[in-house]
């Protein structure tokens, strides 16, 4: 059997837990710790050059994935391979003993096995795309050293004219041209759709092979939009850079996702083809999230299954299948029994009970 | 918000010919608004499309002459029950504004007060009216509560103890408290999730239902405006590009701005196409160009549009769009 080639990313059983602070009283009687448990056992894996959506309401835990996969978090438990290489809590945490060496949370695992990245290495390959172009920008530098930092930090491109050149390319790759009009240019000069160009092209000047884009559009005007879509687009078929597109609207993840993973309450529940989830899906709330993205033709109103209320605390998390309380399809069995994911097709896994009951 | 064949004979709101300047300290004159009509039915919802910075708020805020101090009407219209808003004093607006119009602002983490209690705040704009005393206001706020779905023992919190979506829910509340019969809603779910945005309008829709309210919906979201308006009107630069009925405007858009802005939406169910953009950015209102406002971003300009402004031309059954492409066809019939 030939080995495959190494997904780009490999998430194993990945916990995030908050710890909640506790009061003094809750202290005294001696009540247990509590946990926001903002993700709860996620296993998904990106190929090389493929993009996967996870796409879920606020607080469902999708960004809490991307921070804890830069390592901006450290992950209470679970394995994260990135090229196959282990990625580590940051040492110099480890060192002062806030993180345990050995992940010690639930679901961990035998992790010695692996080559390791360091965090520095990691943030090299790997680049984040925030969500507000406006606040994500220093106000008080100029697009030059922006884009330019990050080449500074990791010590790369040292002679000042090929730095300059590598500047001056990522923001021309960005589609901000000719690139030496912004050099000296702040970010309150440009646009929307400009900073987050600029955004684009400090993440993508270090020639990074994932992006970690959470919400790059949820921000923009419709046909600004468009563009950096289009661009990220773009930048994947020339590039061949995997990214991880993380929003709320199904609606853009059927323009360009290869793959969606649907997420409710820190876990996934459902995954699998954009086309297969979008065209068949599944889980009672994926079909909710898809009944409610609005479409651009009044010809097509249809009804929409609203859920009520807001996604619950992820600190008490509902019995049994976390979604049972505002499911319009629930049966008895879903308050006690906790729903894995199960194997709909080849491409495409959902985490329901209904689904043993056959097609409905 | 139901698309209803019928069309009520009179508006209860008719804009015409609206125009807005803005002057700034150093007396620079920016042209918000040129020549902006449209009217509005009794229970139905018209949405003010465009992006940011085409002067959809500006709109609203001239039609509630709200606008800010470097702000002046130059000129126009606004009818509401035969009365022209524009030729009426400050002290007589007062008996329109929140009675007879409302308003939900953008941005309901801002727009609240964040040290006052969101009943109180409620309350405050129904006593701000008098309307009725101390006692019948507070029951008059829980009314509004159940209606916008807030439990009634939430009214003793603060705004940040709500989550977006019901900061959204209690602007609203506040809105309806003086029974008005247009509602403005600036952006009014821009800002939320999907699941949430769709709670929102569920709720502008029923109680549209309930009270036969006419609701001015402003969004750049062509989704939202295609899932609820019945008529559009779509904005570009301080103009009026295109206006019509919600079912022609989207399934045979005349003006090329209109076009593509619509090519420009992911749609889910036309996946992996490729989204159409518009190139450059919107003209900055102090510097407008000469002819048509689109046109240095147009894919389908001629010559003429450089140098004459298009004027709205009939497409349709009470459908209008200004573009000189228009103009040309009608004269080679």
């Amino acid at each position: 059997m030939g080995s495959p080639p190494l997904p780009m990313l490999e998430v194993n059983d990945l916990y995030k837990y908050f710890p909640v602070r506790s009061s003094l009283a809750d202290w005294l009687a001696r009540k247990p710790a509590r946990y926001v448990k903002a993700v709860d056992g996620i296993t998904f894996s990106l190929e090389k050059g493929e993009v996967l959506a996870l796409v879920g309401e606020s607080g469902c835990g999708k960004t809490t994935i991307a921070r804890t996969l830069i390592g901006l978090e450290d992950q209470s438990g679970g394995r994260i391979l990135f090229d196959g290489k282990l990625v580590q809590s940051p040492e110099r945490r480890q060192r002062a003993g806030l993180v345990p060496l050995e992940s010690s949370g639930p679901g961990s695992q035998q992790q010695l096995i692996f080559p390791k990245v360091t965090m520095k290495r990691l943030r090299q390959q790997a680049q984040m795309i925030f969500q507000d172009p406006y606040e994500s920008l220093n106000p008080r530098s100029t697009i030059f050293d922006i884009v330019a930092e990050p080449l500074v930090v990791h010590g790369i491109a040292r002679p000042r004219l090929e730095r300059i050149q590598r500047v001056k390319a990522a923001l021309e790759d960005a589609g901000l041209r000719p690139a030496e009009d912004y050099f000296l240019r702040y970010p309150h000069e440009l646009s929307g759709g400009q900073r987050q160009r600029v955004v684009i092209a400090s993440a993508m000047v270090l020639e990074p092979e994932l992006l970690l884009a959470d919400e790059p559009v949820s921000m923009l005007d419709v046909s600004i939009r468009a563009e950096i879509l289009n661009l990220l687009r773009d930048l994947r078929e020339k590039r061949g850079v995997s990214i991880l597109f993380i929003t709320h609207d199904l609606g853009t993840v059927a323009y360009f996702a290869d793959r969606v993973a649907v997420m409710y309450l820190g876990r996934i529940v459902e995954i699998g083809s954009t086309h297969e989830v979008l065209k068949n899906p599944q889980h009672p709330y994926t079909q909710a999230l898809l009944s409610v993205v609005p479409v651009p033709n009044p010809r097509l109103r249809r009804q929409r299954v609203i859920l009520q209320g807001e996604t619950p605390n992820p600190i008490e998390v509902p019995s049994g299948c976390r979604f049972h309380p505002r499911c319009s399809l629930v049966v008895e069995r879903c308050s006690s029994v906790d729903p894995t994911l199960q194997i709909v097709s080849e491409n495409h896994q959902a985490a329901c009970l209904l689904l043993d009951e056959g097609p409905k | 918000m139901i698309s209803m064949p019928t069309n009520p004979p009179a508006p209860l709101l008719s804009v015409r010919h609206l125009s807005t300047d803005f002057i700034n300290t150093d007396g620079q004159v920016s042209h918000a608004l040129e020549d902006v009509s449209f009217d509005l039915y009794p229970g139905q919802t018209l949405g003010l499309v465009g992006e940011s910075g085409c002067g959809k708020t500006t709109t609203m805020l001239s039609i509630m002459r709200l606008l800010p101090s470097a702000g002046r009407i130059t000129r126009g219209e606004i009818i509401l029950d035969e009365v022209d808003l524009l030729g009426i004093s400050e002290r007589d607006m007062r008996a329109y504004r929140w009675k007879e119009m409302a308003m939900v602002f953008q941005s309901a983490m801002n727009a609240l007060n964040p040290v006052v209690r969101v009943g109180d705040q409620i309350r405050e704009a129904i006593l701000i009216h008098n309307l009725m005393d101390r006692q019948n206001a507070d029951l008059r706020v829980e009314e509004l509560l159940d209606l916008v779905g807030i439990a009634r023992a939430r009214k003793e919190q603060y705004p940040h103890q709500y989550s977006g979506g019901m900061r959204q829910r209690a602007m609203i509340a506040m809105a309806l408290a003086c029974k008005p019969r247009i509602l403005f809603a600036d952006e009014p779910t821009t800002a939320l999730d999907v699941m949430i945005q769709a709670q929102v309008l569920e709720l502008l829709k029923h109680i549209q239902q309930e009270f036969g309210l006419a609701i001015v919906l402003v969004t750049h979201d062509l989704g939202v405006v295609a899932e609820v308006c019945d008529t559009v009107v779509v904005m570009y630069g301080g103009k009026v590009a295109e206006y019509g009925p919600i079912d022609a405007v989207y399934n045979s858009p005349e003006h090329p701005y209109t076009q593509r802005l619509l090519e420009a939406f992911p749609d889910l169910n036309k996946p992996g196409e490729s989204l159409a953009t518009i190139p450059g950015t919107p003209p900055r209102l102090n510097a407008l160009p000469p002819g048509c406002r689109f046109e240095p971003r147009c894919h389908q300009r001629i010559p003429i549009c450089s140098q004459l402004n298009p004027r709205l031309l009939k497409v349709g059954e009470k459908h209008v769009a200004a573009c000189h492409l228009l103009e040309q066809k009608e004269t080679t019939h």
